[in-house]
């Protein structure tokens, strides 16, 4: 009893990070999509610096909990969701600067605070975690998974933008919007590197699963298959060229949207077992 | 036409005035003549400061206005007295066409010009060039002094400042300039595009130029004259390739500018489909400026491939003027502060004994 107060209490405690890191996201977004609906000049410092201050704050809560628990912080699904969050951030981060794709924040931030919501509307654990030996193939596994899902989020996103600066040329009436998203060929490329990236980091994401040495979970492991065969499927026809574009970032929001179902139905089917 | 305001500061005292005529006020038979060239700048700044009560003075000349901005004892000269002791030899009827700004209304109107409010086309950079090359002249002759030096270089600072913190810039507003950047928007930089131009007349010509000025390195022309296209090609530091040879290049290419005086389409979707399977995910995009069209408006239906024509370009280009129209008044709310800043300095540092007291002069 006295344990599961404790608990409950370190974890609320952590959760304190969690909203400061949604308040951060929540706050950028809305500067983003005030500055870029009403063409206002955007100060590009102050929706990075929001984005790095959530950031910073996601990665204070997964130091805490991968310290309570000896492990990397994935023993339940609040701790998921925040991880996923945290990868995507940390991939727009690199990337972001690399491609002069800056205002790919503005989609990054409202999807990453979303994920850090319902990272909080999830229940607290009803016992406290006690560390437990490493397994390493497990570690590999959900931390490779994880970061991939972050990298196909973030090809989802540019996808996204992608199809917003496509109908706007086809349409042949681009709005002040337009001018402001990032080149089209920019996000071509962006929406491919990420899903390479993502493809590869979910292979072995994947391939470590089967080297666990825990009872497989074969629905799990059906939904990951398609799912890997899915973004295989659209890389092969990329490499063919037998896919427009526009296909190609459709594909890419579609089939994300499947994996965070996937992320979902995990939640239901078999719950992520806390280590004990 | 205003009339002298003082900040603050009794008649005679130091103060600032603007007298000019401008595109909004003459017309530019008017305005050539009392242009000044810039051979001919140093020897009008001597003439300036040689009038009665300047102190310091400014001469900004382009195509659409001449102004002159003085400080000192100047605010009781009638606007014609100024531009007769300037010019000596004024017509009979060039009177109207001037105008006389002082204190506030001066600062005001500076402040629009150089954010690009006064210019025939609102939110232009050019003219912030203009006025700060025409500064740099006068401080060069040591015309500038305090004032003028504190009031240049605030204007600088609001000039960036509106062009920064409003849309009054942005959007292209001539067809051109639509086409190239709508290039930049789904390229980016265009030093790494292939461009192609069909046909070598004056409106290929342009667009040649206008995508060389901003980037453009790799540019082919194709003309039923092959004289001529090598003639363009080599304006435009291009290639110039045979007319019934020009779909070959068309699998790499980036950007293609239709122009000739082909009395159909020349450019189909039947030609361009097989190609664009050869292609890889890069977009295509067709600038179409003749008439009567040179490319299929079905081609704008093929993935990744977009063609804009005459009209679409012209329409973009007038929803920029109309959204830079519609941006002046946030840009003149901006300038207020600045004027009223600007202002207090003024009455701190020039009259700081008088006190803000505006006191207005009857017309002279």
């Amino acid at each position: 009893m006295h344990l599961d107060f404790v608990g409950s209490f370190i974890f609320a405690a952590d959760r304190f990070w969690i909203w400061l890191a949604t308040y951060c996201f929540m706050l950028a977004s809305a500067y983003s999509a005030y500055t870029l609906f009403s063409g206002k000049f955007m100060a590009p410092r102050l929706t990075f610096g929001l984005v790095l201050a959530g950031f910073i704050c996601q990665t204070a809560f997964l130091g805490v909990r991968g310290h309570e628990v000896g492990r990397c912080p994935i023993t339940n699904f609040c701790e998921l969701l925040t991880f996923l969050s945290w990868s995507m951030i940390l991939i727009y981060l690199v990337i972001g600067s690399s491609y002069r794709l800056s205002l790919l924040g503005v989609f990054t931030t409202p999807f990453a605070g979303l994920l850090s919501i319902w990272a909080l509307l999830q229940p607290e654990p009803q016992a406290v975690v006690i560390k437990h030996p490493v397994n390493p193939w497990l570690e590999v596994h959900t931390s490779f998974s994880i970061v991939a899902c972050g990298a196909f989020a973030l090809a989802g996103l540019a996808g996204l933008m992608y199809l917003i600066q496509e109908r706007q040329l086809k349409t042949r009436r681009p709005s002040s919007m337009f001018f402001r998203l990032p080149p089209i060929r920019t996000l071509v490329v962006a929406n491919s590197r990420l899903l390479w990236l993502g493809f590869g980091l979910f292979t072995v994401g994947l391939a470590t699963g089967f080297f666990i040495g825990q009872d497989v979970d074969w629905r799990k492991v059906a939904w990951s298959l398609v799912v890997w065969a899915l973004y295989g499927g659209i890389l092969l026809a990329r490499l063919r060229r037998s896919m427009a574009a526009r296909w190609v970032a459709t594909l890419s929001i579609v089939v994300f949207g499947l994996l965070l179902s996937m992320f979902w139905g995990i939640r239901f089917i078999s719950d992520v077992p806390p280590v004990r | 036409m205003g009339h002298p305001v003082h900040f603050g500061c009794a008649a005679g005292k130091m103060n600032i005035s603007c007298f000019g005529l401008s595109h909004q006020t003459a017309s530019v038979e008017i305005r050539e003549r009392f242009a000044i060239s810039d051979s001919g700048l140093s020897e009008a700044l001597l003439r300036l400061r040689a009038i009665e009560g300047v102190e310091e003075g400014l001469i900004v000349s382009t195509c659409n206005r001449t102004e002159f901005y003085v400080a000192g004892a100047v605010s009781q000269v009638p606007v014609t007295r100024f531009f007769e002791e300037f010019y000596k030899d004024l017509r009979t009827g060039d009177e109207p066409h001037f105008f006389g700004l002082w204190a506030e209304r001066c600062v005001h109107h500076l402040f629009r010009v150089v954010s690009g409010l006064e210019s025939m086309v609102v939110g232009e950079t050019e003219i912030f060039g203009q006025v700060k090359r025409a500064y740099e002249a006068a401080a060069r002759e040591r015309a500038t002094g305090r004032l003028l030096n504190k009031l240049f270089q605030k204007s600088f600072h609001v000039g960036k400042q509106v062009r920064s913190s409003t849309a009054v810039g942005r959007g292209s507003i001539s067809v051109g300039s639509v086409a190239v950047e709508l290039a930049e928007q789904i390229f980016g930089k265009l030093d790494g595009c292939k461009i192609m131009v069909l046909g070598a007349g004056d409106t290929s010509e342009k667009m040649a130029r206008t995508f060389k000025a901003r980037g453009a390195r790799q540019i082919f022309v194709s003309n039923r004259s092959f004289d001529r296209a090598q003639v363009l090609a080599q304006e435009a530091g291009g290639r110039a390739i045979r007319f019934d040879e020009w779909d070959r290049e068309f699998a790499d290419l980036d950007i293609l500018v239709a122009s000739t005086s082909a009395p159909h389409a020349i450019v189909t979707v039947d030609k361009i489909a097989p190609v664009l399977k050869r292609r890889s995910d890069r977009p295509l995009f067709m600038i179409d400026v003749a008439v009567p069209r040179d490319i299929d408006p079905n081609v704008h239906r093929l993935d990744g491939v977009y063609v804009y024509d005459l009209d679409a370009l012209q329409s973009m280009a007038e929803r920029s003027m109309e959204s830079r129209r519609q941006e002046v008044a946030g840009c003149d709310r901006l300038i207020e502060k600045h004027v009223v800043e600007f202002q207090t300095w003024i009455e701190k540092s020039i009259n700081p004994i008088i006190g803000p007291v505006a006191v207005e002069l009857p017309r002279s």
